[in-house]
């Protein structure tokens, strides 16, 4: 019973000179509204709420250890007792916990000029800007030759700045002849991806199919092509590519020259007096390449031709008689220089 | 007084924001089922021809030399000679080709020069049956292939699927532009009709002999497609099967407006501060 | 209870002093609005991201190496491909709940990045940037970057056979940036593309620590920022520059947000667990030469495809030296032209304005009339190239012929913004002179008072 009373005496004491310090205190909220719910109904549901959500949670281990792989019931289990954990709180934080609306001051923040502003009152308090400023300068005092120690402090960041830098070129080999690097010349061998030699029988008119450079690493970016096969009657190659396409066989680099995806479309025509042309498309942003004159753009964003590869047939067999014709993959600074 | 109108006002804020999030909710449904394009060509014609005691072998030729003296030699010529700029010839176009359009209502065109494509078929299954003898008669051409997904490996479908086809349909078969071209979507494709496709080369379709692409592979090919048409979706809902743009759709029209409702709710609270009073401050 | 938490109180303040500091934090005022959450959305899930990624990388394997599949999936069984793809498909077929787990991450991403535009979009629209909240600004924005990056950076890693096509476009990307772009492209993927074998395992490394370790100080540094001059707030009764008007903390406030958390959690779950996203096991695994059509990036990088395929097809070469290659315009000018718009804002308003006061009362969008119609006609132009990248699916579902549609969003993205531009500027000066606002706050309010209620006023 004395104890009661004293639980009771403390907790009066310690209202009161709470009180007395919201009342006497400046910087605290000048202004408040609150509201205690008092919702007996709020209370339950949250606890209902909540209990719910223990069991959800619950359903969720039960479903990982007992049921195989089953991702639609462990993502439901959780997601659901996520939710009432979610529905819990916001009822709580409306309807269970005294409602409150505080209005406090802002920290006072120093403007350039000096002054200071707080509710629209200006006051002129240079202190904590003008003790920071004279406090940093203040540190140099009794240095004389700040100029060259200044020059000096700059030459050490540069250099030692470089230091810092330079290791990050070891992540990478110079550029060198990197990017034109390609396994084709005259007699390499057309394969396919299973590494058998390409035949010429193999391909039907109108028809295509991807090869390799025999020994060449398959992930090489010039070492895959599209081979595709039309009616020679139909080529339209340059002069100087006229013996490119023995037997209207036509192979071409297979990585688009504007983005690098693998041009994998073929679009041959079966009545050809009422569809377009045969081309390679790419399928990122649909550029098209004409394969009847050499790999010249048609469509889309890509502005070399697609490299060619000039063909000739040994034994039966696809054999590369020259290197492509250009690049493979995307255009940077130098790949438009010979050699 | 402002409690009433606080009150109305929440009730007419909740019905805006539920009607947004239906009108929403249904133009994403309407985007993700929307047909793709499909020939509109009339109703199945109903053919003066009786095609039922037609019989096999020559009577068959002959039933479908009417039907294609009616239907299709005002494009395709008397002796399906073909017309120049107009239609090709079908001389050694071969039964495949004529069942392939056939079947899949890509043929007869509406106009001369459209795209042929996938639509209801024409003519029934008899007449078809008549149609594709008298082609195939005409000229020695791919034959229907036979086409059994169940001996073919769905594994090494989708190897040659993904280097041969996929450009063009797309992984999961659900189709794409091929510029100058459509690539239709194989949901509907038969084992027979993905066959006929590979050895015809349809429209701009590309062709493959039996030597690049083997009957055996073909089987697994045609293994893929259907495996295509249900896919394995252990993540759950396959919303189109085509990535990231359905992705999209949901992250936003479903997780983000969710949240947003969860932050309207929360945001404002009961006594919270009112906005529309005097403004103490000079803009 | 009091005797428990007065226990706590007292060890903390013995051993770090800090209970005055508790005392601030708790009846630190956030004004009420429901737009100011949407940062929040975004944190929290940075926060899932972070929990579900720990998980993930303890299965995921970066490497570059060869194997063939012999796991649970039957499709994939004798196929080669790299250990990276490998260990993903073993990670959604046969780890359990991995699928789950696989999935929520990239849900989160993705609503991460929705999270952050609508809140870019609102501080934007409301002059939440100008001081002294201009550098915090900053620190949102190169957040927003490198969100980007990271998404990218994460999906790539899979090595399936879309987000391999990506990589693919993002060295074309590299490559193209004038003067550098070969040594930069050779420089981050070791070599030419498909790079060093240990490109992957540098691109874990760069995803799994560097960039969470950037974007969680960037975001310390952002909470830092604004609880340091509070939060800003809409004009209104009793708001002025110099308080701040709303709920405290504690306990409210807390608990809202929490439940904020909780139910970003339960619908990240939710659709982890029921909506399929990123089935790596049916794209396949990725190879140089191999391509599939309909390749999309994730949403966050639709205005970079956009860009790229409505691009004419231009370089500027000068005698044999190509100076810009072509996918420079849409994948470095283009996002770069944009960002560089945000970052300029601020300092191009207070030129315009003339106007160097701080700011801590918000406007609302027609209070700027020029700001607000600016921005959105920005917006629409990003929107129009945003909608441009998914052409060709709008073909396969609509019909649309895809090359008429090159050229009608061509013709958009240039007349769409210009329109907007003044339409948004009417509307804002109407909206202004009429004083009724449409949809906010007629006295809207969601939550209903209680029937009980024991009020308590005070006055300090």
């Amino acid at each position: 019973m004395r104890r009661r009373i004293a639980a009771a005496f403390a907790w009066l004491w310690r209202y009161a000179v709470a009180g007395l310090i919201l009342r006497h205190s400046k910087k605290r909220t000048v202004r408040r509204e609150r509201e205690l719910p008092a919702s007996t109904r709020a209370e339950t549901w949250t606890a209902v709420l909540l209990f719910a959500a223990a069991l959800a949670g619950l359903a969720f281990v039960a479903i990982y250890a007992f049921d195989d792989a089953n991702t639609q019931l462990l993502g439901l289990s959780i997601a659901v007792a996520l939710a009432l954990l979610a529905a819990a709180l916001i009822l709580a934080a409306a309807h269970v916990v005294p409602q409150e609306t505080l209005e406090e001051p802002r920290p006072p923040f120093t403007h350039v000029d000096g002054t200071k502003t707080q509710g629209g009152l200006e006051f002129s308090s240079r202190q904590p800007y003008e003790e920071a400023a004279l406090g940093l300068r203040e540190g140099g005092d009794g240095v004389t030759r700040r100029g060259l120690l200044g020059a000096a402090g700059v030459a050490a960041g540069v250099g030692i700045g470089a230091a810092a830098l330079v290791p990050l070129a070891s992540l990478g080999p110079a550029v060198g002849n990197r990017l034109a690097a390609s396994p084709w010349k005259d007699g390499v061998r057309l394969v396919e991806e299973n590494g058998m030699p390409v035949q010429v029988d193999d391909l039907a008119v109108g028809s295509f199919l991807t090869a390799f450079a025999e020994g060449a690493d398959k992930e090489e970016l010039a070492a895959s092509l599209a081979v595709v096969r039309v009616r020679p009657e139909e080529l339209e190659l340059p002069a100087d590519r006229a013996d490119w396409a023995p037997e209207g066989i036509l192979a071409f680099s297979k990585i688009c020259t504007h983005a690098q995806c693998a041009v994998s479309l073929f679009r041959y025509p079966l009545f050809a007096e009422r569809s377009p042309g045969p081309a390679l498309v790419c399928p990122c942003h649909y550029s098209t390449f004409n394969v009847l004159d050499g790999g010249e753009r048609i469509f889309g964003p890509a502005v070399r031709p697609l490299p060619q590869l000039p063909l000739r047939i040994e034994d039966g067999a696809l054999v590369a008689a020259g290197p492509l014709s250009g690049p493979v993959g995307a255009s940077w600074g130098r790949v438009r220089e010979e050699g | 007084m402002r409690r009433a109108r606080g009150v109305a006002g929440a009730r007419r804020a909740r019905r805006l924001a539920m009607a947004t999030l239906a009108l929403l909710l249904g133009a994403f449904a309407v985007a993700a089922w929307a047909q793709p394009p499909v020939s509109r060509g009339p109703a199945p014609a109903a053919s003066a021809v009786d095609v039922a005691a037609a019989g096999s072998g020559g009577a068959k030729v002959a039933t479908g030399r009417e039907l294609f003296e009616t239907g299709c030699s005002s494009c395709h010529g008397f002796e399906g000679e073909g017309v120049k700029g107009q239609a090709p010839s079908l001389v050694g176009a071969g039964e495949a080709a004529a069942d392939f359009y056939l079947r899949t209502g890509r043929m007869p065109l509406d106009q001369v020069g459209e795209e042929p494509l996938r639509g209801e078929p024409r003519y029934s299954s008899a007449q078809i049956e008549a149609l594709v003898a008298y082609v195939g008669s005409l000229g020695p051409g791919p034959t229907i292939p036979d086409v059994d997904p169940s001996k073919g490996s769905v594994s090494e479908g989708m190897e040659l699927f993904t280097g041969s086809c996929a450009g063009c349909h797309g992984i999961g078969g659900k189709g794409g532009v091929a510029i100058g071209g459509y690539a239709p979507p194989l949901g509907e494709a038969t084992p027979t009709e993905v066959g006929e496709a590979v050895r015809v080369g349809p429209y701009v379709m590309p062709r493959f002999s039996e030597r690049t692409i083997t009957p055996e592979q073909l089987n697994s090919i045609a293994a893929y497609v259907a495996l295509t048409q249900e896919p394995e979706d252990a993540g759950g809902f396959g919303i189109g099967h085509i990535g990231p743009v359905p992705e999209g759709l949901v992250a936003w029209l479903a997780a983000l407006a969710a949240l947003l409702l969860v932050a309207r709710l929360i945001g404002e609270r009961l006594g919270g501060g009112d906005a529309e009073d005097d403004a103490e401050e000079p803009r | 209870m009091p005797l428990t938490t007065r226990r706590v109180l007292r060890t903390v303040e013995t051993r770090t002093g800090g209970t005055g500091a508790l005392a601030k934090a708790l009846r630190y005022v956030f004004p009420d609005h429901w737009t100011f959450l949407f940062g929040e959305i975004a944190m929290y899930s940075f926060l899932i991201l972070v929990a579900t990624g720990t998980y993930l990388a303890l299965f995921f394997e970066p490497s570059t190496a060869h194997v063939v599949y012999h796991g649970a999936y039957a499709p994939l069984r004798g196929q080669e491909m790299t250990k990276a793809y490998a260990s993903a498909v073993d990670l959604s077929f046969e780890v359990q709940a991995g699928l789950l787990i696989r999935q929520v991450h990239h849900w989160a991403a993705d609503l991460f990045l929705a999270a952050i535009t609508v809140h870019l979009l609102r501080i934007f629209f409301t002059g939440a940037f100008r001081k002294p909240r201009d550098v915090n600004y900053y620190v949102g924005l190169t957040m927003l970057v490198l969100a980007v990056v990271e998404g990218y950076v994460g999906y790539s890693l899979l090595d399936d056979l879309l987000s391999g096509m990506g990589l693919a476009i993002g060295n074309a990307v590299a490559l193209s940036v004038p003067v550098v772009g070969g040594q930069l492209g050779v420089l981050l993927w070791g070599g030419r593309f498909p790079g060093a074998p240990d490109f992957l395992s540098r691109l874990f490394f760069v995803h799994v620590f560097v960039f969470p370790l950037l974007i969680g100080t960037l975001m310390a540094v952002h909470l830092a920022l604004i609880a340091r001059p509070h939060h800003t707030q809409f004009r209104g009764r009793g708001r002025t520059e110099a308080n701040v008007v709303g709920t405290p903390m504690w306990p409210a406030y807390a608990l809202r947000s929490l439940g904020l958390f909780a139910a970003t959690a339960a619908i990240l779950f939710a659709l982890g667990g029921l909506v399929q996203i990123n089935p790596i096991w049916q794209w396949g695994p990725y190879e140089p030469y191999l391509g599939t059509n309909g390749a999309q990036p994730d949403w966050y990088l639709g205005w970079l495809i956009g860009a790229l395929r409505l691009m004419p097809h231009f370089d500027v070469v000068i005698g044999d030296y190509t100076l810009i290659p072509n996918p420079f315009w849409g994948g470095v000018l283009f996002p770069g032209a944009v960002f560089g718009f945000l970052y300029l804002w601020p300092t191009i308003e207070r030129r315009w304005l003339g106007d160097r006061r701080p700011h801590n009362l918000l406007d609302r969008p027609r209070d700027n009339p020029t700001r607000t119609a600016i921005g959105a006609a920005v917006f629409t132009f990003v929107a129009t190239v945003f909608f441009a990248g998914a052409a060709d699916r709008a073909f396969v579902q609509f019909g649309v012929p895809y090359e008429e549609q090159l050229w009608g969003y061509r013709v958009l993205a240039i007349l769409l913004p210009v329109a907007v531009f003044f339409a948004a500027r009417g509307i804002c000066r109407r909206l202004r002179e009429g004083g009724a606002h449409p949809a906010r706050d007629s006295g809207a309010r969601l939550v209903e008072r209680p029937r009980s209620v024991n009020r308590i006023s005070g006055r300090s």
